[in-house]
């Protein structure tokens, strides 16, 4: 199993590749778009902002590989709201991957504080081998101020004063807004899970 | 529902775990990963590690520990202690760790903040602020760490929190230090105060003594999360049955 965290030169990639580590794989760091072409999983990490990382995705002409990558793709975080069409973040509006129909917007949370830090229960819709082993109810660890609306592609909501994306897929292409990779046990089957997608 | 959070908090020197009295004569309370694992088990929902190494000043490479905890851990940290610098914080987000929290050399350079969160976004960025009770005023003093260097800083602790969130505080940590190591609960009447004009999260610091504090501050203050240390370190509240507490209390909490 080869599997690729794309290095989209945002600061914290090191514990997504821990926690792939504690499952058995170890991740190659790559922005080489052949290495990243060739893997058998991508994943596409993100802290940080939208205008920044797309800008780093375009300066290493990363759009195009990760435009047509046919093997299972997932983003975490930042890098799930990558996937979309359109991120609106401090009055831009970001071009984005368009893997996934739609567009990242701030999170309405009214009243309450944000970011929109901490554990929060999440509530599959469908069906998927993504979710195999998580049921309503389970927690994951959530640090975000933007997010997707709930669409025909989510896999997964949670609610934050709002209810919103906490996972989705499109094809080959799965995203997580919450930290599997913080996110305890049931992180970690999210992630195992991803390892065992046959396509 | 979003839950509220149960901090336990470990100061580490030289990368082990450390409690002190009155900030000196630190005892070896144990190894970090088992500790940060023992914690993790019993439910923890998040752990800060705050480095009290003589030796941090201006430091930049990242502490060894930080990644051996993200290693190990698969639950947020936060590191807080002798950070002072954009370099320095990117090493240990870089290293691993999801959030880094100033306090001190906020206060000294409050650019800092905003430095901070424009180079790793808001959502990793914490502030720390110890603040002292001074009838109805609440004012912020710093470098707190060695009572004989705690500094008047001239601030107003409502005006601060104010001021650092705009600067890109993504979350504030009140250390109430007229509550600090007393065990007689937070202090509600303060926390309620900032809780009014604090639009990011807010984590309690300082009093807690028993569970009853817990829910008193989740309940009285809307904090989001608490920290305390010395109850979990010595054992006087266990994790699980805090939780459980809490539950029945009609707080939401991760199970």
């Amino acid at each position: 199993m080869s599997l690729v965290i794309v290095d989209t030169g945002c600061a914290n990639l090191a514990s997504v590749q821990y926690a792939f580590e504690r499952l058995g794989v170890t991740p190659i760091i790559s922005d080489d778009a052949n290495v990243i072409k060739t893997a058998n999983r991508v994943v596409l990490p993100g802290v940080g902002s939208a205008p920044f990382a797309m800008r780093s995705i375009n300066a290493k002409n990363l759009k195009p590989v990760l435009k047509t990558l046919d093997q299972p793709v997932i983003g975490i975080c930042l890098g799930m709201q990558l996937l979309y069409e359109t991120l609106e973040e401090g009055g831009d509006t970001v071009e984005g991957l368009g893997l996934v129909p739609g567009a990242i917007r701030a999170l309405e949370t009214g009243n309450l504080p944000s970011p929109h830090m901490g554990w929060n229960k999440i509530t599959p819709l469908k069906k998927d081998p993504l979710l195999k082993g998580v049921t309503a109810g389970d927690y994951a660890y959530f640090v975000h101020s933007f997010a997707a609306d709930v669409s025909e592609n989510t896999l997964a909501q949670a609610e934050y004063g709002t209810p919103f994306t906490a996972m989705t897929r499109k094809d080959n292409v799965w995203g997580c807004q919450f930290h599997p990779e913080r996110s305890s046990k049931t992180g970690a089957q999210i992630l195992k899970n991803f390892l065992d997608i046959k396509l | 529902m979003l839950t509220r959070r149960i901090i336990p908090c470990l100061d580490v020197r030289d990368g082990r775990v450390v409690k002190g009295v009155q900030f000196r004569n630190h005892e070896d309370v144990g190894d970090i990963i088992d500790l940060a694992l023992r914690y993790r088990d019993e439910g923890a929902d998040e752990l800060v590690f705050y480095d009290i190494t003589a030796s941090v000043d201006d430091r930049t490479v990242s502490p060894d520990w930080v990644g051996k905890v993200s290693r190990a851990l698969d639950i947020p940290f936060c590191v807080a202690g002798g950070i002072k610098t954009v370099e320095a914080a990117g090493a240990r987000l870089a290293a691993g760790a999801d959030k880094i929290s100033v306090n001190s050399p906020a206060l000294m350079r409050p650019d800092l903040v905003n430095e901070l969160s424009e180079a790793y976004g808001v959502q990793c960025i914490v502030v720390g602020i110890d603040t002292f009770a001074d009838g109805e005023t609440y004012r912020v003093k710093s470098h707190t760490g060695d009572p004989d260097k705690t500094r008047e800083t001239g601030r107003l602790t409502l005006d601060w929190v104010q001021d650092v969130i705009k600067r890109g505080a993504g979350e504030i940590v009140l250390n109430c230090m007229n509550r600090d190591g007393v065990r007689k609960g937070y202090d509600l009447e303060q926390l309620k105060a900032v809780r009014a004009i604090c639009s990011v999260p807010l984590i309690a610091s300082g009093g807690a003594g028993a569970t009853e504090h817990f829910e008193d501050v989740f309940k009285q203050a809307n904090v989001d999360g608490a920290l305390a240390a010395s109850v979990f370190h010595k054992s006087v509240i266990a994790i699980p049955d805090l939780k459980s507490d809490l539950r029945r209390a009609g707080i939401e909490v991760r199970s």
